[in-house]
């Protein structure tokens, strides 16, 4: 359970975070959502102590983050943010086996070398395994970085715009990959999405978030209603309900 | 495909650089000996003991230095160094004039200097690096800073300074592998295996680096601890080798690139002692060659240095183009 207690993010004079209070549900993938700027992605930044707050607490199953060692929460929370840039040359393997560090602190023994060949099968990267990062296309190098994550094995995973330069097909199937890995491992997930189909289609709950602080939270077919969406988004979008999922069309 | 996949073991081309950083010392050793052999040895030992040393030094400073900052064009020159050592000689002849600093014991002088360029760099890494909140970047930022006014300030004395002070302070700045003195020798060889040993345990947090600051973080290194620890051990590696030959500035980043593209692995297990035996055989190899086979009283750091530096805008051109 990961419970945001009024966190704030202040740069100078803005606030880019302001006071989240927030908790959220165990198991299953949840999606935050909004605008740009409305401080999704340093929310989950600070929830995963990449970035540290200005005021306000953390807690994952209980432990706070500022204070907890931070070798002790990487065995239970995962965090892969957008933009990964490595200087060095790593194969997809090498990435991979980086997940098993908290766990190995560097020597993986046999049963770590398995997590890493099931993470890397289960994102469909076998047939790459020993290519190069920057050999491989925005989308391959994504997956990869989201093997690492997975393979990292923690109950808490938190993703800041996974389906980021995937292409639908990919996209679709990252989101499958996703939801097989909550229903089947009992993980939970909190993605960074900015298509709010997928959120819809995907998830159990859904946070969205305007201006800094929660403006709305609940099941998919809580959030996926005009009123809602307009007071998100500043945009008239119609909802429908396309086989069992609720759809906004939001082209015109 | 066959071109991506990684070497067999990073171990046979560590082991092709031990055996031809042997050859050459070897070589370098046994070559041409003209005099009696118990003068020899020891004095031809001290100056490939010395090429080790700086070598070494010089080598896992500037990989640790890139694998902290995240870049491979950079070295720890960058911090101004060099120039806080230019500035230390500069300040000693002013203030002291050069009969007293002739006469000042040799390591008086070194252990004060490898002091002050670590107090230095413990305080500019750790007031700065503790308020930038881990800010690599601000802190390179600061350090180029420094450097220029290291710079600014020691050019300015040496114009106020007597002529003949000034010629006695160039030549000490380009000091070469030539006069270290024994016990100079000796202590830094110490100091260096100190902290290397220390610096072991860092070694597999410092692979973890290699992916960036958040990666590392997620992977539960504690990064600013990490990055501290990695800093200073640079810091003592430069000031060692700077105190004991004068500033080198290319050769790193030279020894330190041809180790990635040798070895083609992240681990710095096989990278830092691949970078540390080919600075070993550029140093020795260069002096070899220079003296026996061209017959030339030149000092190679100055052709090192030109090839260094003909690599460095190399690097920088293909990154432009890119």
């Amino acid at each position: 359970m990961i419970e945001a207690k009024n966190v704030s993010k202040r740069y100078g004079e803005t606030l880019v975070v302001d006071g989240v209070t927030l908790s959220l549900p165990v198991g299953g993938i949840t999606s935050i959502i909004g605008p740009n700027g409305a401080g999704k992605s340093t929310l989950l930044s600070m929830m995963s102590r990449v970035m540290p707050m200005s005021s306000g607490n953390v807690l994952v199953d209980g432990l706070d983050v500022t204070t907890t060692p931070g070798d002790m929460l990487a065995k239970r929370l995962a965090i892969l943010r957008q933009d990964n840039h490595i200087t060095a040359r790593l194969t997809v393997r090498e990435l991979v086996t980086f997940g098993r560090y908290p766990h190995t602190k560097g020597r993986p023994t046999v049963q770590d070398r398995e997590h890493v060949e099931r993470a890397i099968e289960h994102m469909g990267l076998s047939a790459l395994a020993d290519r190069f990062l920057d050999e491989m296309s925005g989308g391959q190098r994504q997956r990869a970085f989201v093997a690492m994550v997975l393979c990292q094995d923690t109950d808490h995973v938190l993703l800041d715009e996974p389906l980021n330069g995937l292409d639908l097909k990919h996209a679709v199937s990252m989101m499958k990959r996703l939801r097989h890995a909550a229903d089947t491992l009992g993980k939970s997930f909190v993605l960074v999405l900015h298509d709010i189909n997928f959120a819809s289609c995907y998830s159990d709950h859904i946070v969205a978030m305007r201006d800094g602080k929660v403006a709305f939270q609940g099941r998919p077919e809580d959030i996926m209603r005009p009123d809602v969406l307009r007071a998100i988004y500043e945009l008239d979008i119609s909802v429908q309900q396309i086989e069992g999922d609720w759809i906004a069309t939001h082209y015109r | 495909m066959s071109a991506s996949a990684p070497p067999v073991s990073p171990l046979r081309p560590l082991l092709v650089l031990g055996c031809v950083a042997v050859a050459f010392m070897a070589l370098f050793m046994l070559v041409d000996v003209s005099g009696p052999w118990d003068f020899v040895l020891p004095f031809r030992g001290k100056k490939v003991a010395t090429a080790l040393l700086v070598g070494y030094a010089v080598a896992v400073s500037t990989v640790l230095f890139q694998t902290v900052t995240g870049n491979r064009v950079l070295t720890p020159a960058i911090m101004g160094f060099d120039y806080l050592y230019v500035l230390i000689q500069t300040c000693l002849v002013f203030f002291l004039g050069s009969t007293t600093v002739a006469g000042l014991d040799p390591r008086f002088l070194f252990g004060a200097e490898v002091i002050i360029m670590v107090a230095f760099s413990a305080m500019l890494h750790g007031w700065l690096f503790g308020m930038a909140r881990g800010n690599v970047h601000l802190l390179l930022l600061t350090g180029v800073v420094m450097g220029v006014l290291f710079r600014s300030l020691s050019s300015f004395i040496q114009r106020v300074i007597e002529p003949n002070e000034f010629i006695f302070l160039q030549d000490r700045f380009f000091a070469s592998f030539n006069d270290p003195e024994h016990d100079l020798l000796l202590l830094s060889v110490v100091l260096t295996l100190g902290v290397s040993v220390l610096g072991l345990r860092l070694l597999r947090a410092c692979d973890v680096l290699v992916l960036g600051r958040e990666a590392a973080i997620n992977l539960g290194v504690d990064y600013q601890r990490t990055v501290s620890w990695v800093l200073a051990l640079v810091a003592i590696l430069v000031a060692v080798s700077t105190a004991l030959v004068g500033p080198v500035t290319f050769l790193g980043l030279l020894v330190a690139n041809i180790a990635y593209a040798v070895m083609r692995t992240y681990k710095h297990a096989f990278v830092l002692p691949a970078a540390a035996l080919i600075a070993a055989i550029a140093l020795v190899a260069g002096q070899f060659i220079l003296e026996r086979v061209f017959r030339l009283d030149t000092n190679p750091r100055v052709i090192i240095e030109f090839v260094g530096g003909a690599v460095f805008i190399a690097m920088l051109m293909r990154k432009a183009t890119r």
